[in-house]
């Protein structure tokens, strides 16, 4: 499978996921903001990191860069689309998924790991997880805490396009476990189409037991499988 | 403008410097010159009173590829890697504008790392604060932490172990030191030396402001009253652009185009240019009227001394331009070439045509000042510590005061703020006794740690000393690393103070026994004296930064216990020192007392036996024991694990608060599967190795014979509440 990296000056999760997706054997390029052509992808990944050093708005300047015009093409002819803290940020500001992303609730950055409760699979991005388990990863941003407007909160929760909310370890929902203040503990969302998927937790950071844990893996080989 | 006592004054210099000046110089200075010779000669960059102790320091092992005097030391660590890495302080900036004083400490670390090669894989510290109730310490506190995560997180370097403290010493001149860490390839270090004549000198990075005029001068002087009027003189940092000049410079070393690289730290243009010429026995022409400026009207004198953070200096081989400019504009960095190297040993500077200014390197450099200032020995303190005499206390009422005060509670709050995992290679965090970073992609990693006892050292300096370099090492062994190397940030009063000065000069004397014995040497360091208020000077507090070789991932340790029903042990004897311990100092106020004794022999025995149960894999977890004795770091590592323990008093034990809370050094705590046992006890014993069983693991409690039960569920709340309350929050 093809996958392709786009770095941002600012970008610092870049190396991060690419080295992840090499050693499950993806195919992958870093695709550079300034180029205007995107390589043959299955897979494009936008990764974590401070894009234009986060000024004006967190991904507001990545999301008019002149790559991110064909990401949009892609994403709409239904490449699957990850971005991941940053690259949220920046699939928000491109309007590409709905919502904002606040500053975390008490206003500091916030890095730690975290526990994830899968609340539905059944997309390309989780279906190798199981509904309704906890896996743990790691967050690491300023501005996290998901809002949207009701009606579309009502949508996602319908339309089963909420794959993740943060949880305790025994996987119940509540403030304690919101690290961020995000709406109904969100942690990621789909577009309709389920082929764009935004998260704050760092899946590419979990890969590896000798290091932290490897429940991003499964993220990984959902995209494969 | 003629240069009168006032200006030299403002200038720092003593009138006898100044006429070391007008000899060096045959003549009077201009007030550019005199700017120049400031930036210079003062403490921050001359170091002038430190530098005849710092010569005792031993440099040099097989491992040490660069000791003191370059941008950062460097260490082999087999297989053409080699690790880069220093510390550094930024502690009169971070008192005066805690948010840009700290992150651009973090900034200036890392340029010191990426000059000479190396990818940043790792950010430490170390952070002293005031009494929490101290009304300046909460502001100074949230100020210092977000800095340094604002700067690590947005450039993308994890920060991954450090230290915050607090004591009523630090209330008008806190400590903000930051450590980087760097990987390179061997055969692709990069120097500051100058080579060749004729060469173009490029200025690289951001654009020149009138942000940090003076700022090494600042930090050459003692704060009084008015020091709130400094602001002007801290920087101001931007990582993104600090990413990007990272970028561009690593892009550009993987070509032949450099002859020499050279960060603008303090004292920027003129300290930058002035080393690589003298290194290089050459001299410097600059033309400012190429430097890029950020304002209008900048005069010479401006641009010279400013601190503008994110800017290089790069020394080009010959028709290297084009290429080089190619990188730096697809970062879109300035690039400008701004002058050559001659032969004339001399700093000239041209503005409008005009020479400026004409120095003679080496009267900047070489002969500037150099002190052996009068210095008085510490008196010993030989009172002792009769715990008997003071009002009583029941132990787990003391246990519970200890854990939960402000220097022993959970860090959470502060570590929190630092991403620890982007480059994804970070395998031990913050809260352990070393942080683990595996090398990118290879089967090996590099420990870290930064230590430092303050209380040890201001009532002994010397086995102070000796203390803080085996805590270093003690630290890198538990988790299973050979300790390879030393950084050091030496953070003293007034240097014209004999007393300071002895506290300094035994200081580096108590470094120097403990590095030669543990062969752990010092590679690079930082002085920074004048740290005090109106003659109030801080307690000496030397800042060691260590690192250390893991060559097996998979056999690393740390300190959470890894299962029920195993047994715990002691390695290392236990006297009950209680002289500066936590235990006597927070809770009963008493700061006088020798420090603990530092028995090298032991420290080593001990260390290397360590290493050799963790090697043949029979331990399951291992703890040094340091501030809080015994029952603190069964504390922590039960906290850590949430397993409990069950403890009980050894027959022998004098006193109970001695024993538990006494701070003896050379120390460990260790696990044992109860199967391992006879192994590990044979081992100990052929080897002389002095230990101690004190108890087994259990689930939920944790708990000392009749003296203290608890749930450890509710001994992690204790650890972690200090820090949420101080700052308003809910735990």
């Amino acid at each position: 499978m093809n996958s392709s990296v786009i770095v941002f000056p600012g970008s610092n999760c870049d190396r991060d996921v690419a080295t992840a997706l090499t050693n499950l054997q993806f195919k992958n390029k870093m695709v550079w903001h300034k180029d205007s052509e995107l390589p043959k992808s299955d897979l494009i990944v936008i990764p974590g990191g401070f894009s234009y050093g986060d000024y004006l708005r967190s991904g507001a300047i990545a999301a008019k860069s002149n790559i991110l015009k064909e990401v949009i093409k892609a994403a709409n002819s239904g490449c699957l689309v990850l971005g991941i803290c940053n690259g949220f940020q920046i699939l928000i500001e491109t309007g590409l998924l709905q919502g904002a992303l606040l500053r975390n609730k008490n206003l500091k950055f916030v890095s730690k790991d975290i526990n994830l409760k899968i609340i539905n699979n059944e997309n390309k991005f989780c279906n190798n997880y199981k509904k309704n388990s906890v896996i743990s990863l790691n967050i690491a941003h300023n501005e996290g805490n998901y809002f949207t407007q009701k009606d579309h909160l009502k949508e996602l929760e319908d339309n089963n396009l909420i794959p993740f909310k943060y949880c305790d370890i025994e996987g119940s929902i509540n403030e304690s476990s919101n690290p961020n203040g995000s709406l109904n503990n969100i942690a990621g969302i789909l577009n309709n189409n389920k082929n764009i998927l935004g998260m704050m937790p760092h899946p590419e950071r979990m890969v590896d037991n000798l290091i932290s844990n490897s429940n991003g893996i499964e993220l990984f080989t959902s995209i494969l499988s | 403008m003629k240069i009168t006592k006032e200006i030299i004054d403002l200038h720092g210099l003593k009138s006898e410097e100044y006429s070391k000046i007008k000899l060096l110089m045959n003549r009077e200075p201009n007030y550019l010159e005199l700017g120049i010779f400031s930036a210079m000669w003062n403490e921050h960059c001359s170091y002038k009173s430190s530098k005849i102790h710092l010569k005792k320091l031993p440099v040099k092992n097989k491992n040490v590829i660069q000791g003191p005097g370059e941008n950062a030391g460097v260490i082999d660590i087999g297989d053409g890697d080699a690790i880069v890495f220093k510390i550094e302080s930024h502690n009169h900036p971070s008192f005066i504008e805690p948010y840009q004083g700290a992150a651009t400490g973090v900034g200036g670390i890392l340029r010191d790392v990426f000059t000479m090669g190396a990818r940043p894989i790792a950010l430490l510290n170390s952070i002293h604060f005031g009494d929490p109730s101290n009304k300046k310490t909460k502001n100074l506190l949230n100020g210092v932490v977000s800095g340094i995560g604002g700067y690590g997180n947005c450039i993308g370097i994890p920060t991954v172990a450090g230290e915050t403290k607090f004591n009523s010493t630090y209330n008008e001149n806190i400590l903000v030191n930051a450590m980087a860490v760097g990987l390179v390839n061997k055969k692709k270090i990069f120097y500051s030396k100058a080579k060749g004549i004729n060469k173009a000198v490029v200025y690289v990075g951001s654009k020149t402001g009138r942000d940090g005029i003076h700022g090494a001068s600042m930090a050459s002087a003692e704060f009084d009253e008015n020091s709130e009027d400094k602001k002007p003189t801290v920087q101001v940092g931007d990582p993104f652009t600090e990413k990007l000049l990272m970028e561009a410079c690593l892009e550009l070393m993987k070509k032949d185009s450099i002859i020499s690289i050279q960060d603008m730290g303090a004292a920027g243009l003129t300290s930058s240019s002035v080393e690589m010429a003298y290194k290089g026995g050459l001299g410097i022409e600059l033309d400012l009227d190429k430097i890029p400026c950020r304002e209008e009207n900048m005069s010479p004198y401006e641009m010279m001394l400013s601190e503008s953070q994110e800017r290089m200096l790069i020394i080009l081989e010959d028709g290297k331009e084009n290429e080089a400019r190619q990188i730096f504009k697809k970062w879109d960095l300035d690039f400008v070439v701004i002058g050559k190297t001659t032969d004339t040993k001399n700093l000239s500077l041209k503005f409008k045509n005009e020479v400026v200014a004409s120095i003679p390197i080496g009267a900047l450099s070489s002969k500037a000042p150099l002190y052996d200032r009068k210095w008085v020995k510490k008196k010993l303190d030989k009172k002792k510590i009769n715990i008997k005499e003071h009002k009583k206390i029941k132990f787990d009422k003391a246990f519970f005061e200890l854990i939960s005060s402000p220097n022993h509670s959970s860090k959470k709050w502060v570590t929190e703020q630092y991403d620890q995992m982007v480059m994804g290679d970070t395998i031990e965090r913050s809260g352990g006794d070393a942080a683990i970073v595996k090398i990118h992609q290879k089967d090996k990693a590099i420990a870290m740690t930064v230590d430092s006892s303050a209380n040890y050292c201001k009532s002994h300096p010397l086995s102070g000393g000796k203390q803080i370099v085996c805590e270093s090492w003690r630290n890198l062994v538990s988790v299973g690393a050979k300790p390879i190397a030393i950084t050091n940030c030496l953070n003293f009063g007034n240097p014209e103070n004999p007393e300071i000065m002895g506290q300094f000069a035994e200081n580096i004397l108590g470094i120097k026994e403990a590095c030669e014995f543990l062969d752990y040497p010092v590679v690079s360091g930082n002085v920074s004296f004048y740290n005090g208020t109106n003659n109030n000077n801080i307690y000496p507090t030397p800042v060691i930064g260590g690192v250390g070789l893991i060559k097996n991932l998979n056999k690393t340790k740390n300190h959470k216990f890894k299962k029920i029903d195993s047994q715990i042990m002691i390695i290392g004897k236990t006297f009950g020192h209680l002289g500066q311990s936590a235990f006597i100092n927070e809770l009963y106020d008493i700061h006088d007392g020798m420090p603990p004794e530092i028995n090298l022999l032991n420290e080593k025995n001990n260390g290397e036996m360590i290493l050799k149960l963790i090697d043949s894999e029979n331990i399951n977890s291992v703890h040094d024991i340091s501030s809080g004795g015994i029952i603190l770091a069964l504390a922590e590592m039960s906290i850590s694990s949430q397993i409990g323990v069950k403890i009980q008093k050894p027959q022998k034990m004098s006193n109970i608060f001695e024993y538990f809370f006494g701070e003896d050094q050379g120390r460990y705590l260790i696990e044992v599967d109860k199967n391992n046992l006879p192994k590990v006890e044979k081992k100990l014993k052929e080897n002389d190795i002095y230990f101690e069983n004190i108890g087994i693991t259990q689930k939920e409690y944790f708990e000392l014979d009749k003296d203290l039960k608890i749930k450890v569920k509710e001994l992690y709340e204790l650890n972690n509440r200090w820090y949420n309350k101080f700052n308003g929050l809910n735990s």
